[in-house]
């Protein structure tokens, strides 16, 4: 593939798409691990929801 | 199940679960063939190869505007219904949306330093959408730093309704003023101006940029889902703790 006299910034371009869909997926990723890590946490400590109680 | 049913967060979260892996399989398949078709797409006859930024600007650009549009709607039911499904649909669509139009304006600059002469002028199209980067800070600004969450999503939905006055503006600022950026060539009466080569490559990513999108939106909302439900708990549970102190 010849990208021609302006290779670089294709590149670029593509470069930076991709840095930032990788932190947008970085984020949502660590973010959910993290919810799900305190939410078990405070279960294991007996916390629960007013909906979750009233459903029981 | 009825739409109405998806209000509930509960539903809303098995919904997520359920639909995000065929999201997620679905941007995968299309940005392979998105990416495939726009290498082997021929150059433009007068901007050359340069012409392959245009797969990830325009994309980019049109998610960024229907980002704010997104979020223009969950104003309304943020405003108006006071829904907690609203507001997180506007949280977690604002740094999505300022992603995007990064990703527009910067690409729209590396395309415009070999095909304008220059990185960057101060003309309608660029400025619009230079004000949709800034109003989307804005409003992460309004969620983020706000001390009580409420005040702060009730503000941000404000700002999400009077930026909406910027999208029309973005759209029409190639007819409405003379500008270096060129004029509408998709989505115009009498046909895109675009061969068909270069069309479906564009065509495709657009699709592609456009699961991907809701793959984040979705799995962003359900992290602001669960970020509630843990403060929920953790309220409960300093409540706990003060009644059995007193």
């Amino acid at each position: 593939m010849n990208l021609g006299p302006h290779a670089e910034f294709i590149v670029a371009a593509y470069a930076v798409a991709l840095f930032v869909v990788a932190a947008l997926i970085a984020w949502v990723m660590l973010d959910y691990a993290a919810q799900r890590r305190i939410l078990g946490d405070l279960e294991e400590r007996g916390v629960t929801r007013r909906s979750a109680r009233d459903a029981q | 199940m009825p739409v109405i049913d998806l209000a509930n967060p509960t539903r809303f979260l098995a919904l997520v679960n359920r639909v995000l892996p065929w999201l997620i399989a679905a941007t995968v398949m299309l940005l392979a063939i998105g990416l495939y078709r726009a290498v082997n797409a021929p150059d433009d006859y007068q901007q050359g190869a340069t012409v392959k930024i245009m797969y990830l600007h325009v994309p980019a650009a049109w998610l960024g505007m229907m980002g704010w549009a997104i979020m223009t709607v969950a104003a309304l039911g943020t405003l108006v219904w006071r829904h907690p499904l609203a507001d997180v649909t506007g949280k977690a669509t604002a740094p999505i949306g300022a992603a995007f139009t990064f990703v527009c304006l910067v690409s729209g600059s590396l395309w415009g330093r070999p095909t304008w002469g220059t990185y960057w002028v101060w003309d309608a199209r660029l400025t619009s959408e230079l004000v949709l980067l800034l109003l989307y800070l804005g409003v992460l600004a309004l969620y983020w730093t706000a001390e009580d969450p409420g005040r702060g999503a009730r503000a941000a939905a404000i700002l999400s309704l009077v930026g909406a006055v910027n999208l029309p503006i973005i759209k029409f600022s190639v007819d409405w003023w003379n500008t270096l950026h060129q004029g509408e060539s998709i989505f115009r009466a009498g046909g895109s101006t675009i061969y068909s080569s270069i069309l479906w490559p564009l065509l495709i990513m657009a699709l592609a940029f456009t699961c991907l999108f809701f793959a984040l939106l979705l799995a962003a909302m359900r992290n602001e889902i669960l970020r509630r439900r843990v403060r929920a708990m953790q309220m409960m549970q300093a409540q706990n703790l003060a009644e059995a102190i007193s």
